[in-house]
């Protein structure tokens, strides 16, 4: 059971409280679990990620056991604290705009 | 009875506001989406309870929103907005080709005549369509295969579609406006479009009464007589009696030319309103008076309209897509600022109360006049 963080503009537009629980089969990966979020809860296509790139959103980042992560592949795998479920997948809005 | 239903967009949300006829006594809801940018809401005219709003951030990106129950509640429909083909490029701001790049929905522009029909004017400058609802939407690509759009710039506010207008005599007319382009023109649904800017004179592009070029604000039509287009230029009111083929200066008297909206009376098509501003490098009203302007000649007589607006310490701007009318008997005009007023008037301009003082910045106002 992966765990998943989203920043507040996107839980209400999922309609979530708190953390969302995604399953994930096999390794465990930034695209994986994106597609499964989207899949789950398709308003969130485009808000995150290019819809055609797939490229992150430029004020968007990912964070997880106190690193940043955005700058990783989106095929690498995360950390296992992550796949195990004990750590969350942070999506943050960045902070900008002063 | 009878009654209005204002669709305001704002820097943090959007709001509704309901009266009846009278239009004294408001019911204000929302904010809805908020925190996001409302860059625009419009209802259908075939079914006043069907809306769609534009919903964005620099964050999340673009979202297209739908209510099928006028405003109570909202689902999120598609989002995809791709160019057709390869994008290609236009002119960026210091001259050399930039390809184009999707930013955000400026304008919703609901069909006439069926709901689920919806175009949509973005950022770089393209047209798009709905046919299911806001589900899907694709491309009218001839406005942007024009042979002139490597050339177009952008605007200060980026190079946006901002205005769309559907001809309701001749079915498949539309006009498109472009912030820094100009007017473009479509007699085929908008599979293939043609400049229609004869007459525009704009001083700051290098040849004044280029074909395209120019930094078009707004445009409006009546509905009861859709040759005529009025137009709010950058500098500049214009008035065209044939569908765009020419225009004519109809500034007259203004105090100042320069502005963002124009709009015309429901039941008066030569009665035309605009709010002068001071100028493109100080975008607030002269003196500090927020003066709407009507001319009941179809331009050139202009008189300032000040009954409840404030005469003095105003330095608000009025944003293109943010004036809007209501056709009950007694024509409505509405308008929306950046210091977050929404301003009413139920007699057509001779007296003003605000709805609303302290909304966010005010991008857009729409009105639906209900049964």
């Amino acid at each position: 059971m992966i765990r998943v963080v989203l920043p507040a503009h996107l839980r209400t537009l999922a309609r979530v409280d708190g953390e969302v629980e995604l399953d994930v089969a096999g390794q465990v990966t930034q695209r994986l679990v994106l597609d499964a979020l989207e899949a789950r809860y398709p308003m969130l296509c485009g808000t995150i990620r290019d819809r055609r790139t797939g490229q992150r959103r430029a004020f968007v980042r990912f964070f997880a056991c106190e690193q940043d992560l955005s700058h990783e592949q989106p095929d690498t795998p995360l950390p296992d604290a992550v796949s195990s479920g004990a750590e969350p997948f942070l999506i943050v809005g960045a902070m900008a705009g002063g | 009875m009878s009654g209005v239903r204002v669709l305001v967009g704002t820097r943090k949300g959007a709001f509704v506001l309901k009266s009846d006829g009278k239009r004294e006594r408001w019911d204000v809801s929302g904010p809805h989406f908020a925190g996001w940018e409302i860059y625009h809401l419009k209802g259908s005219p075939a079914d006043p309870d069907r809306l769609y709003a534009s919903q964005s951030t620099g964050w999340f990106g673009q979202l297209i929103q739908r209510s099928d129950d006028g405003g109570e509640t909202w689902e999120p429909v598609g989002n995809e907005f791709g160019y057709e083909g390869t994008p290609g490029t236009h002119t960026w701001y210091d001259g050399t080709p930039h390809p184009w790049e999707f930013a955000r929905v400026w304008h919703l522009e609901p069909s006439l005549n069926d709901p689920d029909t919806v175009y949509a004017g973005v950022e770089d400058a393209a047209l798009f369509r709905s046919t299911n609802g806001g589900k899907e939407w694709q491309e009218l690509s001839g406005l942007r295969g024009h042979d002139s759009a490597p050339s177009w710039a952008p605007g200060a506010g980026g190079m946006c579609l901002h205005s769309i207008i559907l001809d309701p005599d001749q079915p498949g007319r539309m006009f498109a406006a472009i912030s820094a382009a100009g007017v473009f023109r479509s007699d085929d649904e908008g599979q293939t479009w043609r400049p229609v800017n004869h007459g525009l004179k704009s001083e700051g592009i290098p040849d004044p009464d280029a074909e395209v070029g120019h930094c078009v604000h707004h445009i409006a039509m009546h509905p009861s007589r859709p040759s005529v287009l009025y137009m709010q230029k950058h500098w500049d009111v214009m008035r065209s009696g044939d569908s765009g083929e020419s225009w004519q200066e109809v500034s007259g008297n203004l105090p100042t030319d320069f502005g963002f909206p124009i709009d015309i009376h429901a039941h008066e098509p030569d009665t035309v309103y605009v709010v002068p501003i001071k100028s493109d490098s100080q975008h607030f009203p002269p003196e500090g008076k927020l003066r709407v302007y009507r001319s009941r000649t179809g331009g050139n007589e202009w008189e300032p309209l000040t009954n409840g607006l404030p005469q003095s310490n105003c330095y608000v701007n009025v944003l293109r897509d943010a004036m809007a009318v209501d056709s009950l008997d007694s024509c409505g005009v509405y308008f929306g600022t950046t210091g977050g007023q929404v301003y009413v008037s139920a007699d057509a301009g001779d007296s003003w109360a605000p709805i609303v003082r302290d909304l966010p910045a005010v991008l857009a106002v729409e009105v639906q006049t209900l049964s």
